[in-house]
């Protein structure tokens, strides 16, 4: 592998790695937070990319389509959060799990009555089709740091929120402390629905920027689901930075393992896994 | 809320004699059901053998498995391997060596798994299944994601399994001796003990029992079992599949526990017959108008799930047992 190949794959697997950070800072927020487990969230990242689609269609501007998309979103994540999950704070993972099993059925099933079983694809906004070019005969696609970028200001966004906001203090005290938290006068309900919509928010806008390059297809929820589960086994629960940090690790070894050892590509991540549970049970951040 | 009596592990006398009354109707079925619905209890009988032996990890030991399917669906390869193209193999040795083959790889992945605790060991064990699962569906070696067929049913000399009848009797008997063996373990002192976890692992801890040893033995038994329920499968239908230790079908078998009730296998068994019984009903919907309604099946199993879940936290025997608790208050 020469230099400027390597360099390709490098941007590949950060631009991978930011994007399973959205999906899994908003899984590990809500696991944190709420102490939900929720297996629809790769549901809402598959909203978010034929939301993309079909916005995209209709405006004819993915810019307007993410941010119309981001929108009904988080409308959507503050509706569920009203009428279902809110009433699973308190009840045991069970229960949360078949929940949102049940839910990603629902999903999936609402996805193939409103926009059929077949492959869709999303044209590269007009402003971003181009190519930087690294040697005679390499290239790399603009959208792609595009989409790195886009992913690194939300990732340094929510970190300012959590660390630095009056909001974030709410809602790292609610997290270590629902009771007293509530008994300080703060509105622990609020706080709730705002990290959950958030949550989906993110999820969503992380399926829309990746709709161009991945293509919308059914399964992709499900899909991504599992990666984030690895992405949040690997850097600890409730953990926004081992999040960042297992991310970017779990791109780094899918993205070479696929160009340097294809034949175990698909087994890897899973083997980094098991290798972080040996080491570390909890994670390499433990919250 | 983890009480003995709220997991009904003692059964009361009226539940006995409907099991009692339910094994004599499975074992009159052939003589007054049809083919397609002998074939179709057989399927349920396994899936009844599947959900007890996952009843075993959610139900006794108190740990939520998201990747139950993959120790089913290893044995069932397993049985796909040893068959030739063009004969039968032997079910005497086949059987112990596709549960062995579950029990091994659940021996290895509970290895990892069972030092989490909580939300992380169900995202553990739904991952190391998903490993599984990209492992055969990836790899041509294995029959990639079209599967493999098995086109002999394992041959036992004694009795004939090609016979649908034989085969239908023969799951029976492995489903009885499951939740016998499973109702003996239960109230053995490793059953207690695997109890006792549920309840307080700390505790158990404190007692100077090895929990990791407990559980890890609980999963590697679960595993095998699970094995079993897939060995039979891939014998009846004949088929093995990527899909079949996929997320879905890990869902299924704790959707199946909960529907019934955790804790005393007895409720696991009934919870795959309605499961399985719901599957079939909501796929054989008719199309109204221009819409079919059969074909979205997928989207009533998850409203009714969601339904299930939100007004019936304890499955059918939790229902039963309200209705247990109402009369007992009546009486006294």
């Amino acid at each position: 592998m020469d230099l400027a190949n390597f360099l390709i794959q490098l941007l590949n697997s950060v631009q991978y790695g930011l994007l399973l950070f959205m999906l899994a800072a908003g899984l590990t927020l809500i696991f944190g937070i709420m102490g939900v487990v929720n297996l629809a969230h790769g549901s809402f990242y598959m909203l978010g990319a034929y939301l993309a689609y079909s916005l995209s269609g209709l405006f004819g501007s993915l810019t307007a389509a993410v941010l119309g998309g981001a929108a009904l979103a988080v409308l959507f994540g503050l509706a569920l959060e009203w009428l279902l999950f809110r009433h699973f704070y308190h009840r045991d993972h069970l229960d949360q799990v078949l929940l949102t099993f049940g839910l990603i059925y629902v999903f999936e099933e609402l996805r193939s009555i409103l926009w059929g079983d077949d492959v869709h694809s999303v044209a590269v906004p007009k402003a971003l089709d181009w190519s930087i070019p690294l040697t005679d005969t390499l290239s790399y696609p603009a959208y792609r740091l595009f989409m790195s970028a886009v992913c690194l200001v939300l990732a340094l966004g929510l970190y300012l929120l959590i660390s630095r906001t009056r909001l974030g203090m709410k809602i790292r005290a609610g997290a270590f402390n629902r009771d007293m938290a509530g008994a300080l006068g703060i509105n622990i309900k609020l706080i709730h629905a705002v990290v959950f919509a958030l949550g989906v928010g993110l999820a969503a806008v992380a399926g829309m920027i990746a709709a161009p390059v991945s293509s919308v297809y059914p399964n992709m929820g499900s899909q991504v689901l599992i990666m984030c589960f690895v992405v949040v086994v690997i850097g600890g629960i409730g953990s926004v930075r081992g999040a960042l940090i297992s991310a970017l690790l779990v791109g780094l070894v899918d993205t070479f393992g696929k160009v340097l050892l294809p034949s175990v590509a698909s087994m890897l991540v899973y083997m980094l896994m098991a290798a972080v549970l040996l080491w570390k049970p909890q994670g390499l951040f433990k919250a | 809320m983890s009480t003995p009596k709220a997991n009904l592990e003692t059964l009361p006398r009226s539940v006995q004699v409907c099991l009692a009354l339910g094994v004599l109707a499975l074992a009159a079925f052939p003589f007054v059901g049809s083919d397609f619905y002998t074939q179709m209890v057989a399927r349920m009988m396994i899936m009844g053998i599947f959900a007890m032996s996952l009843d075993l990890l959610l139900g006794v030991t108190g740990l939520v498995s998201l990747g139950h399917a993959a120790y089913f669906g290893i044995a069932g390869y397993a049985l796909a391997f040893l068959t030739p193209q063009g004969e039968p193999v032997s079910l005497w040795w086949t059987l112990p060596v596709a549960v062995l083959a579950s029990a091994l790889a659940a021996l290895v992945i509970g290895f990892f798994v069972v030092r989490t605790q909580g939300i992380y060991f169900i995202m553990v064990t739904m991952a190391f299944a998903q490993m599984v699962f990209y492992l055969f569906f990836d790899n041509k070696l294995l029959g990639g994601s079209d599967g493999l067929y098995i086109n002999f049913k394992p041959e036992a000399k004694l009795f004939d399994l090609e016979n649908k009848q034989v085969f239908y009797y023969f799951t029976l008997a492995c489903l009885l001796a499951v939740y016998a063996f499973l109702r003996r373990l239960l109230w053995s002192p490793f059953g207690r003990a695997l109890a006792g976890i549920r309840v307080n692992e700390h505790r158990m801890r404190a007692m100077g029992f090895g929990t990791f040893g407990y559980k890890l033995a609980a999963f590697t038994l679960a595993g095998a079992l699970a094995g079993l329920a897939g060995y039979l499968w891939g014998a009846q239908s004949g088929f093995m599949n990527p899909e079949l230790m996929g997320f879905h079908m890990s869902a299924h078998a704790i959707m199946m526990v909960i529907l019934g009730g955790m804790g005393n296998f007895a409720g696991a068994v009934a919870g795959a017959f309605a499961f399985e019984y719901l599957l079939h009903l909501f796929k054989d919907l008719p199309a109204v108008g221009g819409f079919n309604i059969g074909k979205h099946w997928q989207l009533w199993m998850g409203l009714f799930i969601v339904l299930v879940v939100v007004f019936a936290p304890r499955g059918l025997l939790g229902l039963a047992q309200r209705l247990l608790a109402r009369k007992e208050a009546h009486d006294a």
